[in-house]
């Protein structure tokens, strides 16, 4: 499980962890059943506060991403996580809205950006 | 065996502390506590107080007025006992030229009954750190690892760093940090240190207090502070010749017809605020602890880094 830290754009680093999991399980480089490292083990890897990285963990449990079994570590759920449909337009509406402004800024019509989402959908399935 | 305090009672506790240097006001802190685990990452320009108020945790500096509590002691009249549960780097790391590395490591390890000599050795080996060199011919890297390594190597309860990483290139600084929070991971231990640097605050604390003109301007834990701030940006229907005044905006740059504020007001109330000046938010982001800090420290009167910027640019 590779993370990346960017202390400097004003994103909560908990959260950074959190995001970055989530997109992790997401594109199928995690799956269900993979255990995430222990709190310590990523915490000196990352250089980052342990409590951050626990912040972080009990977050993601929350949410359903993960789980933890009795004293042996935290894994990555069996079942997708069970976000309301409001909570998982609210985490993608902000990117929606970069994305097609970009495309705005850029001259792309909204049906080849949704031909182009369509396009890279299959690339990461491809890869699962 | 040692006094353990409660684990409800904080390893810190500064109550109206105030302290002048001539007609200077070093030091005015009414409250700050830091608690037994927690990682406290102290901010502010050069001459903000906190090597000053590092000082009088260290109890090398007698509270004028308040008082300061390390494990419920006062360092300044129970040095012995404070300060054998302290491992300290002082920002200027006077360390003897003459002697050693590994004298040195001995005679400090005479100081301290705790001395863990294998995790002394093991921290000089990581460290990469010549048994045989004379301090005075160290790098600065070397030098502030030396420190470190003096501070760390008693396993002390409080760990206290003021700037730790000041004038190092990155690659000692991650070494630094690494350790720092190695010992934090292993041992739980409570670290309360100084820096300028806010990307090594926010990685490494849980606990920020910004400082500035001797005073603790905003603290509390790194998410919930860059959590309740945000960069707007507002677009206005006409040009303002002058920064609009919004309530909830602690500075606001820009020109003509956008303006960006940081502010710490939710975006509802920023949103009507806006409206009321014929004005709309086009962009919105996070602030990150550099904008904060800048946009606090500018609020405040005390515009230090803000005038330093000013001249820069």
């Amino acid at each position: 499980m590779q993370l990346h830290i960017s202390p400097r754009d004003g994103v909560p680093i908990f959260r950074q962890i959190v995001n970055q999991v989530k997109y992790l399980v997401g594109s199928g480089r995690l799956e269900p059943g993979d255990e995430l490292p222990p709190i310590r083990v990523l915490a000196e890897q990352l250089v980052v506060n342990p409590n951050t990285i626990a912040r972080a963990y009990a977050e993601l449990e929350h949410a359903g991403v993960v789980s933890k079994r009795h004293g042996s570590g935290t894994y990555v759920s069996g079942n997708g996580s069970p976000l309301g449909r409001l909570e998982k337009a609210k985490i993608l509406s902000q990117r929606t809205d970069a994305l097609v402004a970009e495309a705005r800024h850029l001259g792309v019509e909204l049906n080849e950006l949704l031909d182009l989402v369509r396009e890279r959908h299959r690339a990461l399935q491809s890869k699962e | 065996m040692n006094q353990q305090p409660l684990n409800h009672e904080p390893v810190i506790e500064i109550s109206h502390l105030s302290r002048r240097f001539g007609f200077k006001v070093a030091v005015d802190v009414t409250s700050l506590k830091v608690h037994r685990g927690q990682v406290f990452g102290l901010v502010g320009a050069n001459g903000a107080g906190k090597t000053t108020l590092i000082k009088h945790v260290m109890g090398l500096l007698r509270a004028e007025s308040g008082s300061v509590r390390v494990f419920g002691l006062d360092p300044a009249s129970d040095p012995v006992a404070v300060l054998r549960r302290i491992g300290f780097l002082s920002e200027d790391r006077d360390m003897p030229g003459w002697m050693r590395v590994d004298e040195l490591l001995r005679y400090t390890r005479a100081f301290h009954r705790d001395w863990d000599k294998d995790y002394a050795e093991s921290l000089r080996e990581r460290f990469q750190l010549d048994p045989s060199a004379r301090v005075k011919n160290l790098s600065r890297g070397e030098l502030a690892k030396t420190g470190l390594l003096l501070a760390l190597a008693h396993r002390p309860e409080l760990l206290v760093l003021d700037e730790p990483s000041s004038g190092l290139d990155p690659v000692v600084r991650r070494e630094m940090l690494e350790a720092i929070i190695r010992s934090v991971a292993d041992e739980g231990r409570t670290v309360f240190f100084s820096s300028h640097l806010l990307d090594e605050i926010e990685r490494a604390s849980d606990h920020v207090a910004m400082m500035a003109g001797g005073r603790v301007i905003l603290e509390g834990r790194v998410e919930e502070i860059l959590e309740s701030h945000h960069r707007l940006t507002l677009r206005f229907a006409a040009p303002l010749s002058e920064p609009p005044i919004l309530a909830g905006a602690l500075l606001m740059t820009g020109a003509g017809l956008e303006w960006t504020a940081i502010c710490n007001a939710g975006r509802q109330e920023m949103e009507s605020a806006a409206a009321k000046l014929g004005g709309r938010i086009v962009e919105e982001a996070a602030a990150s602890l550099d904008d904060i800090f800048l946009a606090r420290v500018g609020s405040n009167g005390s515009s230090l880094r803000r005038s330093e910027k000013q001249e820069v640019s």
